[in-house]
């Protein structure tokens, strides 16, 4: 039988990234006991991921206060479910926790957009994002051919890591216009850190070419990834390779905030200037309240662990840096926004549910989510429609259903437990 | 535009209201079918889709029997995305009180022409390894099966479509009354007869029903193919199911073509909020480890809840409404909506055409209730 363990917070941080680290390191440096909880082994969230030897430097730094603040770390840790107000049922590989807090902050980031389009099945094509963290977790790719493409800062990031890891990059795909592009590096004076990192990315991506209005058009290969047909500017090229990367911004994960009642406009989670979500004593900063990137999301982590551990005026000092971040957040959401072209590439057979092998032409026939998934299982496996969800919204206009627990699959014996310690108690 | 020229409208693209749309339909009558949202998206959705006989009483023996036998004359003509599954039911007894339910059942079934057999402890483990050890046995039947219920609905709709059915879909319903149809939108359909097929909704449409919502929990595991054989109730499923007031669990799985296992099952009165109650969830998934401890650490991938819509003597509501003579019932059908749907369908157009129905109709007629109310 599976462990069961109780534990109360002033305050609890739902997810390890910038915002989670900021957020939980400020409340403790307050005085309130504080309880982290991230899904992965290690902190630091995607961004800041770990490799399988060590720490991201920026995860190690904000680790340090966590210790100094005395904040507990549940890593590898899902939270499934609100089972009452103030109480969380959260799940470990081997046990199950129910955690209680005062306060809780809600930094649960974001992931790739995936659009379907006829071969992204195939083995060895990945999320740009996704292929990173298998390098981060011993995939090499010295020598390999790898073709980035979809959307959003990610790809470049991406593109620059792999290259640093051997990988030759032979281009970056980008969906959106160098028109776009640029209206957004002129906005970037305003923002000289993000300048500073453009141009030291720039130089890490030295030689790689960078083709906008582009994207894959089809994957081919028998087995595995052979080549990639691009459409770049209009043009049709094929591109052969070993590995694509790929992935279209960034998809909040706002599924918890959601499951707590919290009010989400447009896909993201409305906060106050302090994070406070429309539930009293519920705390949202980072990805779910916009793409905003890590500096936006180190802020607004800061200000809603102030905030929960009750000290607003230092909070408000950060006000200021906030207005400015979020400028540059709705320049991102403007410039990476997507083509309409892309809708046009699935195909009749294209898989767009690969969890439940579901094709284009048999969802086409519905009007909405509910009906299509009650008719073809679409967004009913394991990954509870968080790919194609969100694909299905942007090529068919479908809503969203309501979130229900568990919010990730879970053990049967997890979710039993709060009976199976009644019984025994 | 008034939407005229229809003989029959129902409200509610259920499970039951497809199947009366299809009977209607193939009858040679006009029919539209009305649903706010999608076929099949309520109850229907959210129920286990079992095609069983039961024996609460002789009115739901002989229902859920000839209904049973419509599906199986159906069977072949349903398309393979319905997923009919004749896996048998296994009635589990837990202990000596629980055999002799075993025994009165079977006897019960025998004198109505229904096969079961009558397994010990040891047949019930080599029938399904799973289960903990030291029950007393069980009872199968070997005729229950289980589907796909959205999937089952739409094909009714559509074999009443392919009839000359309309269906609307999207648009809620004001009222129904006196052969007229209320939309939300302000159009009205207008029609001879009206069937209230509307569920658990039923009484907001036709007020002084005596239809409850009795919320139920369902659970979905990942995929484990083999792992579970045929549909599992416990025995103590009558005690606990029977009780009208109290929340309760049974034990109640089934094997689904996917390989995934459907865990249920759970009884609520007076919930009428469709929030997954973690307290009644834990219980219920608590009660299904201890008839199989294996699915402990099996992957729970979704939770639901959805409404029954009960009647106080456990028996559908079939037939004209007292009190206007254009309206119809064909709801009231409670956890056996999916079974009793196509013997639904065909005693409620027996009764709108003057044919002769195949089973005596009394005990589900709606005036039923509304005697007792007199007597009350």
């Amino acid at each position: 039988m599976a462990k069961f363990d109780r534990a109360r917070f002033d305050v609890l941080v739902i997810g390890g990234g910038p915002a989670g680290l900021a957020a939980a390191s400020r409340a403790g440096q307050h005085g309130a006991t504080v309880g982290i909880v991230d899904d992965n082994p290690k902190l630091g969230g995607q961004i800041w991921r770990a490799t399988c030897e060590q720490e991201h430097p920026q995860t190690a730094r904000w680790s340090e206060q966590l210790r100094r603040a005395n904040v507990t770390v549940f890593a590898g840790t899902r939270v499934l479910h609100q089972i009452e107000p103030g109480v969380l049922l959260a799940e470990q590989m081997q046990s199950a926790h129910e955690l209680r807090y005062d306060k809780l902050v809600l930094a649960t980031g974001a992931r790739e957009r995936f659009l379907p389009f006829p071969g992204w099945t195939l083995p060895n094509v990945f999320g740009a994002g996704g292929l990173q963290a298998m390098v981060k977790c011993g995939l090499p790719v010295i020598g390999k051919r790898v073709l980035v493409a979809g959307s959003g800062p990610l790809l470049l990031a991406v593109a620059a890591y792999l290259r640093n890891c051997g990988a030759r990059i032979l281009m970056i795909c980008e969906q959106t216009s160098a028109r776009a592009l640029a209206q957004f590096g002129l906005s970037l004076w305003r923002e000289p850190a993000k300048l500073a990192q453009a141009f030291r990315l720039k130089k890490d991506l030295a030689g790689i070419p960078f083709a906008t209005r582009s994207w894959p058009v089809e994957a081919h290969g028998s087995e595995a990834l052979e080549s990639v047909a691009i459409s770049r500017g209009g043009k049709g090229e094929a591109i052969a390779c070993d590995y694509l990367a790929c992935g279209f911004h960034l998809i909040p994960n706002t599924e918890l905030a959601a499951l707590l009642g919290c009010t989400i406009e447009n896909g993201y989670v409305s906060v106050s200037d302090l994070q406070e979500t429309s539930v009293p004593g519920v705390f949202c900063a980072g990805e779910p309240t916009g793409i905003g990137g890590v500096e936006l999301a180190l802020i607004e982590g800061q200000i809603a662990g102030l905030v929960a551990a009750g000290q607003i005026a230092d909070a408000r000092q950060l006000s200021r840096q906030r207005r400015k971040a979020l400028c540059f957040a709705r320049g991102l959401e403007q410039t990476f926004k997507l083509n309409p072209e892309l809708q046009k590439l699935a195909k009749a057979e294209t898989i767009v549910c690969r969890c439940e092998d579901v094709t284009y032409s048999r969802l086409r026939p519905y009007h909405s989510w509910t009906a299509a998934k009650l008719q073809t299982r679409c967004g009913m496996g394991a990954c509870q429609g968080r790919v194609c969800g969100p694909a299905t919204q942007f090529l068919f206009k479908w809503n969203p259903d309501s979130v229900r627990p568990p919010i990730f699959p879970a053990r049967v014996e997890s979710l039993a437990l709060r009976a199976t310690a009644a019984t025994n108690s | 535009m008034s939407d005229d020229g229809y003989e029959v409208a129902i409200v509610g693209a259920g499970i039951v209201g497809a199947a009366c749309a299809d009977e209607f339909a193939r009858r040679g009558l006009r029919v539209i079918l009305i649903d706010r949202e999608a076929v099949g998206s309520g109850a229907t959705a959210a129920g286990m889709g079992h095609i069983v006989v039961m024996d609460d009483s002789d009115a739901q023996f002989a229902l859920t029997h000839y209904s049973q036998r419509l599906w199986q004359s159906l069977r072949p003509e349903l398309p393979e995305d319905v997923e009919y599954d004749q896996c048998g039911t296994i009635w589990v007894a837990a202990d000596e009180e629980e055999m002799a339910e075993v025994r009165r059942k079977a006897d019960y079934y025998s004198e109505r022409n229904l096969v079961t057999d009558v397994l010990d402890e040891a047949q019930l483990k080599t029938l399904e390894p799973n289960l903990r050890p030291a029950l007393a046995g069980g009872l199968l039947v070997p005729d229950d099966g289980v589907l796909y219920p959205p999937c089952a609905a739409r094909v009714l709709a559509e074999r009443a479509q392919q009839h000359g059915a309309k269906l609307q879909l999207g648009c809620a319903v004001e009222r129904m009354e006196q052969g007229c149809v209320q939309m939300s939108d302000g159009h009205e359909i207008r029609a001879e007869f009206l069937v209230n097929a509307a569920g658990a909704v039923a009484p907001a449409l036709t007020p002084g029903l005596e239809v409850k919502k009795r919320k139920g929990h369902l659970v979905i595991t990942d995929r484990y193919p083999k792992f579970l054989r045929h549909q599992l109730v416990e025995l103590g499923y009558l005690k606990n199911a029977h009780a009208v007031t109290a929340d309760s669990v049974a034990f109640n799985v089934q094997p689904r073509r996917t390989g995934q296992i459907l865990i249920g099952s759970s009884r609520q009165y007076g919930a009428e909020d469709k929030e997954v109650d973690h307290d009644i969830l834990s219980r219920m998934l608590q009660r299904s480890q201890e008839y199989m401890p294996a699915l402990g650490s099996m992957s729970a991938m979704r939770t639901w809840t959805g409404f029954r819509a009960a009647t106080p003597d456990k028996l559908p509501l079939i037939g004209p409404w007292p009190g206007d003579k254009s309206l119809f019932l064909a709801t009231g059908h409670e956890g056996l909506g999916i079974t009793t749907s196509l013997g639904t369908a065909r005693i409620l157009v027996d009764q709108i055409t003057g044919a002769q129905p195949e089973i005596p109709i009394e005990p589900y007629l709606p005036s039923r209730n509304a005697k007792e109310q007199v007597h009350a």
